[in-house]
């Protein structure tokens, strides 16, 4: 093998060269500026952070100067807006997972089952269909879904079914049960994804052994899946704990230290809006607690997808 | 040994467990089917209760009116202009930011801790929830914003700029994950072909890469906008919740929007509010929906080429 030369390797001219080429990006003073322009774009969503972070930390700190932390963290009461103020936010907190807790127990069955159906069960044609129907119902505005609970969810069908006097016109359960309807296609469109990437090889051996249908969804892709599914719920969990005005129409404002459905509560976004609709004056109380239950309400969904990125990262990397 | 001869009749069908498994697995098929029509049934059935209720109130005064104390003569008038202006708005501010962020982490950042710092950032803004962004909307635009006795941000007030600032800044994560995801998709041959012959960077984003990612990009946006359009709270919070009896005319009106004329038709106790606040739903659905048929249609038709 004859090694090949360049005739202008190493001469003064292709060292010239190499120099233009390498300043040539000064040569598009038009480019340049659009590197800067797009870096900018960038910053944005950075300074976005780093405000949200500064206008929560500031107001939050002001708060604490008037009501102790541990009046904050450690008591139960939550009486912001008339004497003796009381500020313990756990009655918000217990609002928030009363919501929860009886959305995700009808949607989390059913959110799953849809994904099963969609991954393992459904033929291509019909997927087709099903799937961006069912992923309308994230696209529902939350306030239509807020004034089919109270009109709809609580008059016309839980007062006749289980007795007017038994549930108060607000009340978490009629949230809770068009909660588990808007946070259904979370569950199953972002597990239906990840029971679709659980490779063929795996089911094809379920097969081959003898296991039906059934025991191969629930039994190898399911399984398989598990990681996926689990940031599916907590993706859906986050939007729980920040939807705002299904809980502020149809849940009530009464603070409730309660995980009981048919009881009137009031959750932490609920107790947001509510001082965002007055005109709460800026330095009192009332509107420094608005940015200290903004702060809780922030770490709770900060926690929650953090806690789905990094299962979602590590289950991205099972299959690679 | 001697072959046995084959018994008088064989079955193909199992027997025992085997059946009994096998008749589980068939019937699971309907009952998770069944599992998945919840959904879709509550969907349908909220549309004809909405229709049923609201549907008398669909008449051209109901378009042309602002709002009201009686609740025959309240109209949409300026809570649908209101959502126009800030949707406009939105669209604009929100849209070149998005795509750009979205370039910048795609074809210019160089692959480093600070391109991931700012996906992981955007991945984490989209977990925000929009009474937050309602929150900084109240604190920075509403109020402006004041670092070391400089106006960085002037003073806004509930104005449809500040709705607009605000949403933008809302779904602006949900954009920039769909453009990225669409620029992804544009073949790394279509570039590398562009450079070749002799295009610089910028003009083989903007003629090539662009191009193929518009319908992705499109997508993405509609959703995000369909979105903004439908949100409450984040507006409640800068203080879009007024009585607004005149035509926006230019942006630093204080206006209302189509959620927030719902909302508070829903929270009046007449009952007579209710058959408004059904009727406006039917005209914030139809729009939101239709803004999500087409986000899908454009995906479909492009999945196939």
């Amino acid at each position: 093998m004859t090694e090949q030369t360049f005739p202008l390797h190493g001469s003064p001219e292709a060292e010239a060269l190499t120099r233009r080429l390498q300043k040539s990006r000064w040569r598009h003073p038009f480019e340049v500026l659009i590197v800067w322009a797009l870096w900018s774009c960038g910053i944005v969503s950075l300074l976005t952070t780093v405000l949200i972070v500064f206008t929560l930390f500031e107001e939050t700190v002001n708060f604490f100067r008037t009501v102790p932390v541990t009046e904050f963290l450690f008591t139960t009461n939550w009486q912001p807006l008339f004497e003796p103020e009381q500020f313990g936010i756990w009655e918000l907190v217990a609002g928030t997972m009363n919501v929860l807790f009886w959305s995700l127990l009808f949607a989390l069955p059913l959110g799953l089952a849809a994904a099963v159906y969609l991954s393992e069960y459904a033929h291509p044609n019909v997927r087709r269909v099903l799937k961006p129907v069912l992923e309308s119902l994230a696209g529902v505005p939350t306030v239509v879904y807020a004034f089919f609970a109270l009109t709809f969810i609580t008059e016309d069908f839980l007062r006749p079914l289980l007795g007017a006097d038994r549930v108060p016109i607000f009340n978490a359960f009629s949230a809770s049960l068009v909660m588990a309807v808007m946070i259904l296609p979370t569950i199953a469109s972002v597990s239906e994804d990840a029971m679709a990437s659980v490779p063929r090889d795996l089911r094809e051996a379920a097969y081959g052994l003898g296991s039906t249908r059934l025991e191969v969804a629930f039994k190898v892709v399911f399984p398989a899946a598990l990681s996926g599914i689990i940031a599916a719920v907590l993706l859906a969990v986050a939007r729980v704990i920040g939807e705002t005005m299904i809980v502020a129409i149809a849940a009530g404002s009464t603070p409730n230290l309660t995980l009981l459905p048919l009881e009137s509560v009031q959750t932490m976004t609920g107790y947001m809006l509510q001082v965002g609709l007055g005109d709460v004056a800026r330095g009192t109380i009332q509107y420094t607690s608005l940015f200290a239950v903004a702060t809780a309400l922030f770490i709770f969904t900060f926690i929650t997808n953090v806690a789905a990125t990094i299962i979602v990262n590590r289950f991205r990397e099972a299959y690679d | 040994m001697a072959l046995q001869p084959a018994p008088p009749e064989i079955s193909l069908h199992a027997t025992g467990s085997v059946a009994r498994r096998q008749a589980m697995s068939r019937g699971s098929r309907y009952g998770l089917l069944g599992a998945t029509l919840v959904g879709v049934f509550v969907l349908l059935f909220l549309a004809i209760d909405v229709t049923r209720l609201g549907s008398s109130r669909l008449n051209m005064d109901f378009f042309t009116s602002y709002p009201s104390r009686r609740a025959v003569d309240a109209g949409l008038r300026s809570s649908i202009l209101g959502s126009a202006w800030v949707m406009a708005m939105t669209v604009m501010l929100a849209i070149p930011l998005a795509i750009g962020t979205a370039v910048l982490l795609e074809e210019f950042a160089p692959k480093g801790r600070v391109t991931a710092i700012i996906r992981l950032n955007i991945a984490n803004l989209a977990g925000v929830p929009s009474i937050i962004y309602g929150i900084l909307g109240l604190t920075i635009f509403v109020r402006g914003l004041e670092i070391g006795g400089i106006q960085v941000i002037p003073k806004l007030g509930g104005s449809i700029l500040t709705g607009s600032l605000t949403l933008a800044l809302m779904i602006l994560p949900m954009t920039v994950i769909a453009s990225v995801e669409a620029i992804r998709q544009v073949p790394p041959s279509l570039r590398d072909g562009s450079l070749a012959l002799g295009a610089t960077r910028w003009q083989t984003v903007w003629y090539h890469v662009l191009p193929g990612a518009i319908p992705g990009i499109m997508t993405g946006t509609i959703l995000a906008i369909a979105r903004a359009a439908g949100e409450t709270a984040a507006l409640i919070m800068i203080g879009a919740f007024a009585f607004i009896a005149f035509d926006n005319r230019s942006v630093n009106d204080s206006f209302t929007t189509l959620p927030i004329q719902i909302y508070n038709w829903t929270t009046l106790p007449q009952e007579a509010f209710r058959k408004n606040a059904a009727a406006g739903i039917i005209v914030l659905m139809v729009g939101v929906i239709g803004m999500n048929l087409s986000a899908v249609l454009i995906r479909e038709r492009f999945r196939r080429k």
